[in-house]
């Protein structure tokens, strides 16, 4: 795999003095969808608007597909296609008008049977002679996305593409962006949800006040900082945990109901074994055993919140 | 030169101007009608030549320029806010295109719609007077070199204006005086001699004063001084968008 989109020590302040990246570092390999965690106003939308020209950048060095985007910014950005997270178009003109436009702009000749192609996939077909204003929120999504792709570009951005949207269209999102992926297209996507990242990156990044945290393959992620919890329901609550168990390091559960006992999914013991034996000679009675895996909210939380401690 | 971004561009703006065609041509029609009910029936019944020449029609290269000079600069500025009130400029600012030719496809348009309501002026107020252009390619010169130049002023006004108030304030302000102290209705040499010198430095006097030469072969000031005027005038609009976009003001972050 090559890298497609090369990104060193880019920092943007703005004139107020707000730093809102600091020294940002990152690779991204061709033909990969890498989703890009964080809170509000972690700086993914000013990374994303900084590689695609709309702001410019205070320092550092940012590379498509081996151009520099400032002083080769037309090879660079004739690469690029960028859905924006605001539903920005122009209200009174036509789908098909305003697709066909953003070829154009990008230099590319006309070409209806793509857009046609693009638009029956987006199920936009049907609306191509509507005006903008007439359509619903996710129709105008959509038709952001076909905008994006009219221009066939190499690496998408996808700047929070299923904010408001409902489950459904969401679904739908998700298969295209599949799709795309499978025809070669790299595509970088920021998100609030960590379902979406869960259930469609390759690899994840956490970003956080201006900076990277991490960027690493999902699996691996949710491997090595995935704790798992086993949860023992009792059948009569107890008051502490009982002083035989202490080696366990257990938690009480609500109510004195249950034990919680976490342990490390890659670890070659989980003592599993071992506290169930305990449990039992300890003299208490087990209704019922869970485990629950930590998911990658889990994981971006205590990231996000370790940052700021 | 990426050239299907300037058509599409272009092409795009022209649409919007399309969409609205009946009151782009009604209004100026309606506009040009009444100015001349006013000042070319009632008032104008009243005055006798100007230069040698029906004040009827010595009125119509300045009616003509108001107009154009006006539409070009609101076109233009319209056709660049627009996109920056709605927000549909990250489009523009991440494609390919340099500065050239974002300007070529804004401004081309906007001039283009000036130019056409130019012309629908001049032609409602050949039902209303006699004219003869002495000079019709220097006319179309002229017009063409306004509508241009007028239209990059607006398109930096557009840049400039933070909400829609600020759009009309410059035009309003400062171009509409100009305008019509430019000697639009009048011959400056009707002025005294001390007005005659200010009015030497409001740059509309010497658009108005070439394009009423092509018509009349008569002017208030030498012809190559208006050329130089409105060559100086576009060049200085057009540094000042390569500094907006050398440097980004109000367009990026």
């Amino acid at each position: 795999m090559r890298t497609i989109l090369s990104i060193s020590d880019l920092r943007k302040s703005y004139a107020s003095g707000f730093e809102a990246l600091k020294g940002v570092n990152l690779d991204i390999e061709e033909g990969e969808i890498l989703a890009l965690l964080g809170p509000n106003g972690a700086g993914k939308t000013t990374l994303i608007s900084t590689i695609c020209g709309i702001t410019t950048m205070t320092s550092g060095a940012v590379k498509v597909g081996g151009h520099c985007i400032e002083e080769d910014f037309r090879a660079a950005r004739a690469m690029i296609g960028l859905v924006p997270q605001e539903i920005n178009l122009e209200p009174f003109e036509t789908v098909l008008n305003s697709v066909r436009f953003s070829r154009g702009l990008f230099g590319k000749p006309k070409n209806d049977a793509l857009i046609e192609e693009i638009l029956k996939k987006l199920s936009l077909w049907d609306k191509r002679t509507s005006q903008i204003k007439e359509l619903s929120g996710g129709m105008k999504r959509r038709v952001l996305i076909a905008k994006a792709l009219s221009h066939e570009p190499r690496v998408l951005f996808l700047d929070e593409p299923t904010a408001g949207v409902d489950v459904e269209l969401r679904k739908d999102m998700w298969e295209i962006v599949r799709e795309l992926r499978e025809s070669g297209v790299t595509i970088i996507l920021t998100t609030h949800y960590i379902e979406e990242a869960e259930a469609m990156a390759d690899r994840v990044g956490v970003i956080n006040g201006g900076e990277i945290l991490l960027v690493e393959p999902k699996a691996d992620l949710m491997a090595r900082m995935g704790k798992k919890e086993l949860h023992v329901q009792l059948s009569a609550p107890i008051a502490a945990v009982p002083e035989a168990l202490s080696a366990h390091h257990l938690q009480l559960g609500e109510g004195g109901q249950s034990l919680i006992y976490t342990y490390d999914v890659k670890a070659e013991r989980t003592g599993i074994t071992t506290l169930l034996n305990d449990v039992a000679a300890a003299g208490l009675v087990l209704a019922d055993v869970s485990t629950r895996q930590s998911s990658l909210e889990d994981i971006f939380v205590d990231l996000v919140k370790g940052e700021e401690a | 030169m990426n050239w299907t971004a300037v058509s599409s561009i272009y092409r795009f703006e022209m649409a919007r101007f399309f969409r609205t065609l009946a009151q782009s041509f009604l209004s100026p029609v309606l506009s040009t009608s009444l100015y001349f009910v006013v000042f070319g029936a009632a008032i104008g019944s009243r005055i006798d030549q100007v230069e040698g020449v029906a004040y009827g029609a010595f009125i119509v290269p300045g009616l003509i320029m108001l107009s154009v000079i006006t539409q070009g600069i609101s076109n233009a500025s319209f056709g660049i806010y627009f996109p920056k009130f709605i927000g549909t400029v990250y489009e523009l600012l991440s494609a390919p295109v340099n500065f050239l030719e974002i300007v070529l496809g804004y401004v081309g348009a906007a001039a283009t719609k000036a130019m056409f309501i130019g012309i629908v002026i001049l032609a409602t107020a050949h039902l209303f007077v006699d004219l003869t252009i002495q000079h019709p390619l220097a006319m179309l010169l002229f017009l063409v070199l306004t509508c241009v130049s007028f239209a990059l002023l607006g398109f930096i006004i557009g840049i400039w204006a933070k909400n829609f108030e600020q759009l009309q304030l410059v035009p309003l302000l400062i171009i509409t005086p100009l305008i019509f102290l430019g000697g639009s209705f009048y011959s400056i040499s009707m002025l005294p001699p001390v007005w005659q010198t200010i009015t030497l430095f409001n740059p509309v006097v010497y658009l108005i004063s070439g394009f009423r030469w092509s018509f009349f072969g008569t002017a208030d000031v030498p012809i190559g001084l208006s050329l130089m005027a409105i060559a100086l005038f576009t060049g200085l609009c057009l540094a000042v968008i390569g500094w907006i976009f050398r440097t980004g003001w109000r367009l990026r972050a």
